[in-house]
C-alpha cells in the first residue's frame, strides 16, 4: 500500500521541480485578452420596481453598533482587571487576546511591550493595566490612512471587492452601493462574480435597493470582461465610481488568484482605474485571515479590509495582526443586515469591543 | 511554522535517547508546542487546555517503547488524543421508517449552508434516495434562486414560496409526502448565536418540521469564537452533527474539534472543494493529523489506490529507485496521477513537504506544456534521455512550442530526480538480494525491444520488483508513527 504513495510522491515532486523551472518562461506567456461575455445587460432600474422597504434609521456608529453585542457577551476580562497585578493577570490577558483571535505571536508581542511599559511606570494595579493595554493595542492600530479614494476626474473610479467564499463582498457592495449614492456619487455595480449560483441576481437585488444601475454577464462568463464593460458602461455615462463584486475564492487556489489578478489588470485597461481593492473579511475568521490578507495583498495589490459580521460573538481580533504584519488597514466594518449597517472602522471602539 | 512538530520534538527529545522514561520537565517542553500549534490551528483555547491536560498524563512517566523515538511516541500520543477528540468513526445516516427523513440546515451567515444543502442533497441522491430541497432563507437576497440554480443542476426539486420560513418549512412536509420524496433538506438564513430573535425563529421551523437530523454548518476558517456559536446553536436546536465547509482552503480546521468538544456532536460531513460533488463523510483521524500540519497521507493512498494498478505501480516504483525510470515512465505515472485531482492539493496531503510548497496550487497547464515536450521525444530519447544534444532539442521544442532551453531544465530535473531516487533508495533500504526479485514482464520486454538504433537495449527491459514491501527512510515502521498510521 504504502509503495504506491511512494511512486506518487516521487513523480509530484519531479512534476513540481519542473514547474518551478518553467514558471519564468510562463510569465511571458500569459497574454491578457478580453472576450466579449456571453451576454452582457445593462438594467437602469427605474424606481417604480418594486422599492424593497428599509427601515430608515439613522447611520449608527460603530461604538452604538458594537455596544449592544458587548452587553450580549458579558466581560471577558472582568475578573481580571482588578486588584493588584499577579502573575495570573498576565496568563488571564494573554487568554483574552487569543480568545479574541488575535493570535499567539501577536498576543505574547503586544504583553512584552506592556509589561515593560507596567514595569518602567511602576503600574501595580491590574484596571491601570488594562488601559496601558487597550493603548497599546490602539497605537497598534493607528496612523493608516483609512479614506476611501474616488481618484481623479478623468474615467470613473473602481472599487474591486474581493476575498474568501462566504465573506459577505456581495452584502457589502449592496450596502457600500447606498452609502455612496447617498454621499453624492454616482454609482455603478459590476456583477463579476459570474460562478455563484444567483450572485448576479443577489447583487440586483441590491442595485433595486439602492436605485442605481449595474452591469452583469451571463453565468460564466469572464469575470474581467464583465468588470471591463462595467467600467466602459460607466465611463459612457459618466459615472463616478463602479463598485466591483467578484467570486469568492479560497487564497491557496492558485488559478483563481491568477483570474483575480487579471480582473484588476483589465479593470484598468480602459478608461476607469482601480481606486481601492477591499479584501472583504469575516470577523469569525480566526489564524487563516492572516494567510488570506498575505495571499490576497500579493495578487490583487491589496488597499484596506472590511471586516464584516462584527456584530456577532466574534472579535475579529486578526485585524490587529494584519494592520501590524501587513501594514493594511480596516477601512469599514459590518455591523448587520440592514443597509446602513456599514461603517468607519474605529480603532478604540473596536479595542474597547475586543476587550470586552 | 509547525509543519512537521515530529521534527521540533526531535530536537527537544533528543538528548532523552537511551534514558527508560518520559519526565515531567522534558513533556512539558513538548506539551508548549503542542499549545501553540494547536492554538495557530484555531483550536478553542479550553479544549487546547483539556487536550494539552490529558495529554500530558499520558505521556509523563510513559514507558519508552523500543520502536519509537520520544518526539514519534509523543506525536503518537498527540494524534490519538485529537483522533479520539474528534470522535472515532464516521457517522453514519439511518432514514426515518415513515419518510420522508427530515434534515435542517443551520448557521452563520456565509458558512455555506446554501451550497452545502444542494451538496447534501447530491450525496442523498448517490445513496438512493430522492430529496427535496427546501428554501426557507427568505432573508437574504437571491437565496431561494441561487438554491432553485443549484437545484437544478444535481436535477433535484426545490420547494419555495414567498411566505415565512416557518410555513414554507411546514408546507415542505406535505409538499414531500404528496410528492414521494423520502429526503426533506431544510436550508435556513444565516443568523447570528447572539441574535435571540431568529433564533427564536429557527427554533420555530424545527419545531415544525421535527427534523431527524440537525446539522449546524460551520466553516473550517472560524476562529475561537466557533465553540459560542455551536454551544448556542446547540442550546436552541439540539444538534445532531456538523458540517465543515471549505476544508479545500489551507486553514487547519482546528473549530471543528472544537465544537466536537463543546457540543459532543460528531463532524458528520465535509466539504472539500466547489464542485458539488466534493463533499464526503468526514474522517477524524485525517482532520487531526492535519490539524498538526502532518499531512494527509491518508487520503492520499486511498486516492492513489484508486488509480493505480499495483502492479504497474509496482513496477514504476523500483524503477524508480534502481535509477533506471525513463521518460517514458514518467509520462505515464504523470497520467496516473492526474487522474487523482489536482496536484496542489496532492502536494498538500504530503508530509514534510516546506510551507512554500504546501498551500501552493500547480497549474495543470505548466503539466500539460512537460507533457507536450515529453510528447515530441522519439521513444528511444524518453528512453536515453542522454542521447537528446542540441539539435535534437531544438527539434523537441519546436514540436512542443516550447524553447530549447526548457527541453534542457526538464532533462536536467528529470536526472537530478532520478539520482536523488536512487540514493534515497541506496542509503535507505538494505540491499534486495537477487532471489527476491521477480522477472520480467513480457508485455514491457517486448514493448521496450529493439527499439534504439545505438545498440543498447532501454532501460524498459527487465523490471526488477522486489517482493518484499518496498521501505525507505522516514517511512520504515518507526516512520509510520508519524503520519498516525499506527
Amino acid at each position: 500500500m504504502l509503495f504506491i504513495a511512494i511512486i506518487a510522491v516521487a513523480a509530484l515532486v519531479l512534476v513540481v521541480a519542473s514547474f518551478v523551472v518553467l514558471r519564468r518562461s510562463d510569465d511571458t506567456l500569459t497574454v491578457d485578452r478580453i472576450e466579449p461575455s456571453d451576454v452582457v445587460t445593462v438594467d437602469d432600474v427605474a424606481p417604480k420596481v418594486q422599492p424593497v422597504e428599509e427601515r430608515e434609521e439613522p447611520r449608527p456608529t460603530f461604538a452604538d453598533r458594537l455596544g449592544t453585542a458587548r452587553q450580549a457577551l458579558g466581560g471577558l476580562l472582568g475578573g481580571v482587571f482588578s486588584g493588584r497585578i499577579e502573575p495570573a493577570t498576565w496568563d488571564a490577558l494573554e487568554e483574552a487576546l487569543i480568545r479574541a483571535d488575535v493570535g499567539v505571536t501577536t498576543s505574547l508581542d503586544v504583553i512584552e511591550t506592556v509589561r515593560s511599559q507596567a514595569s518602567d511606570r511602576d503600574v501595580t494595579d491590574s484596571a491601570d493595566l488594562r488601559e496601558l493595554v487597550k493603548t497599546e493595542l490602539v497605537k497598534r492600530l493607528e496612523g493608516f490612512d483609512r479614506s476611501l479614494h474616488s481618484g481623479s476626474a478623468d474615467g470613473p473610479a473602481v472599487w474591486l471587492f474581493v476575498g474568501v467564499n462566504g465573506v459577505g463582498k456581495t452584502t457589502t457592495i449592496g450596502k457600500l452601493a447606498r452609502r455612496q449614492r447617498d454621499q453624492g456619487q454616482s454609482v455603478l455595480l459590476a456583477a463579476g462574480d459570474t460562478f455563484r449560483a444567483a450572485a448576479a441576481e443577489q447583487l440586483t437585488m441590491w442595485a433595486e435597493r439602492s436605485d442605481v444601475p449595474i452591469v452583469r454577464g451571463g453565468e460564466g462568463a469572464d469575470p474581467s470582461s464583465v468588470v471591463f464593460d462595467a467600467v466602459e458602461s460607466a465611463n459612457a455615462r459618466k459615472v463616478d465610481l463602479v463598485l466591483a463584486d467578484t467570486a469568492g475564492r479560497l487564497q491557496n487556489k492558485t488559478n483563481l488568484m491568477e483570474e483575480l489578478s487579471k480582473v484588476r489588470r483589465v479593470a484598468e485597461k480602459g478608461a476607469g482605474s482601480v481606486t481601492e481593492t477591499l479584501l472583504v473579511l469575516d470577523a469569525t475568521t480566526g489564524q487563516n485571515g492572516l494567510s488570506q490578507a498575505k495571499v490576497f495583498a500579493e495578487a490583487v495589490d491589496v488597499t484596506g479590509v472590511v471586516l464584516t459580521k462584527l456584530d456577532g460573538s466574534a472579535k475579529g481580533g486578526i485585524v490587529v495582526a494584519i494592520h501590524c504584519e501587513l501594514g493594511v488597514p480596516v477601512k469599514l466594518v459590518g455591523l448587520g443586515e440592514g443597509i446602513n449597517d456599514l461603517v468607519e472602522f474605529d480603532p478604540t471602539a473596536f479595542v474597547d469591543a475586543l476587550m470586552g | 511554522m509547525f509543519e512537521n512538530l515530529t521534527d521540533r520534538f526531535d530536537g527537544i527529545f533528543g538528548r532523552l535517547r537511551g534514558r527508560g522514561r518520559l519526565n515531567e520537565d522534558d513533556v512539558d517542553e513538548a506539551l508548549r508546542e503542542i499549545r501553540l500549534a494547536l492554538l495557530e490551528a484555531d483550536v478553542n483555547l479550553d479544549v487546547v487546555k483539556n487536550l494539552v491536560g490529558r495529554i500530558r498524563e499520558r505521556a509523563v512517566g510513559a514507558d519508552l517503547s523500543k520502536a519509537l523515538n520520544p518526539a514519534q511516541q509523543v506525536v503518537k500520543i498527540v494524534l490519538e488524543e485529537l483522533t479520539a477528540s474528534l470522535g472515532g468513526q464516521a457517522m453514519s445516516l439511518t432514514y426515518a421508517s415513515k419518510p420522508p427523513t427530515v434534515v435542517l440546515m443551520a448557521g452563520l451567515q456565509g458558512a455555506g449552508k446554501t451550497t452545502n444543502s444542494a451538496k447534501l442533497a447530491s450525496w442523498f441522491k448517490r445513496q438512493g434516495r430522492s430529496p427535496l430541497l427546501v428554501g426557507a432563507d427568505l432573508q437574504r437576497p437571491a437565496a431561494v434562486e441561487q438554491l432553485r440554480t443549484l437545484g437544478s443542476q444535481i436535477s433535484v426539486p426545490v420547494f419555495s414560496e414567498p411566505s415565512d420560513p416557518v410555513e414554507v418549512a411546514r408546507r415542505s412536509i406535505e409538499e414531500a409526502s404528496r410528492t414521494g420524496r423520502d429526503v426533506v433538506i431544510v436550508d435556513t438564513a444565516g443568523r447570528l448565536a447572539i441574535d435571540d430573535e431568529l433564533m427564536a425563529e429557527v427554533g420555530r421551523i424545527s419545531g415544525a418540521v421535527n427534523p431527524h437530523y440537525t446539522f449546524l454548518v460551520i466553516d473550517a476558517m472560524t476562529g475561537q469564537d466557533a465553540v459560542n456559536t455551536a454551544a448556542a446553536f446547540n442550546e436552541t436546536l439540539e444538534l445532531d452533527g456538523v458540517i465543515l465547509t471549505k476544508l479545500d482552503g489551507d486553514a487547519r480546521g482546528g473549530a471543528a474539534l472544537s465544537v466536537k468538544e463543546v457540543v459532543g456532536k460528531p463532524i458528520a460531513f465535509a466539504s472539500i472543494g466547489e464542485k458539488l460533488d466534493e463533499f464526503e463523510t468526514f474522517h477524524p483521524d485525517r482532520l487531526a493529523s492535519r490539524i498538526l500540519g502532518m499531512g494527509d497521507v491518508e487520503t492520499l493512498i486511498e486516492k492513489a489506490e484508486q488509480v493505480f494498478e499495483k502492479e504497474q505501480a509496482e513496477q514504476a516504483a523500483s524503477r524508480l529507485l534502481d535509477g533506471t525510470f525513463t521518460l517514458e515512465d514518467f509520462l505515464e505515472q504523470m497520467q496516473q496521477v492526474k487522474k487523482m485531482g489536482p496536484l496542489g492539493n496532492l502536494v498538500g496531503m504530503m508530509p514534510g513537504i516546506p510551507k512554500e510548497a504546501r498551500g501552493m496550487e500547480i497549474d495543470e497547464r505548466r503539466l500539460a506544456r512537460v507533457e507536450g515536450m515529453i510528447r515530441s521525444m522519439t521513444p528511444t530519447e524518453r528512453a536515453q534521455p542522454e542521447l537528446i544534444d542540441s539539435s535534437r532539442r531544438q527539434r523537441i521544442a519546436a514540436g512542443s512550442g516550447m524553447q530549447p532551453s526548457d527541453v534542457k531544465s526538464l532533462l536536467d530535473q528529470f536526472g537530478q530526480m532520478r539520482k536523488m531516487m536512487k540514493q534515497f533508495a541506496g542509503f535507505g533500504t538494505k540491499k534486495q538480494s537477487p532471489k527476491n526479485r521477480r522477472g520480467n514482464n513480457p508485455k514491457r520486454g517486448k514493448k521496450g525491444g529493439n527499439r534504439t538504433g545505438g545498440g543498447r537495449t532501454t532501460p524498459k527491459g527487465p523490471a526488477e520488483v522486489p517482493k518484499t514491501p518496498l521501505s525507505l527512510p522516514g517511512l520504515d515502521a518507526d516512520g509510520l508513527s508519524d503520519f498516525g498510521l499506527r
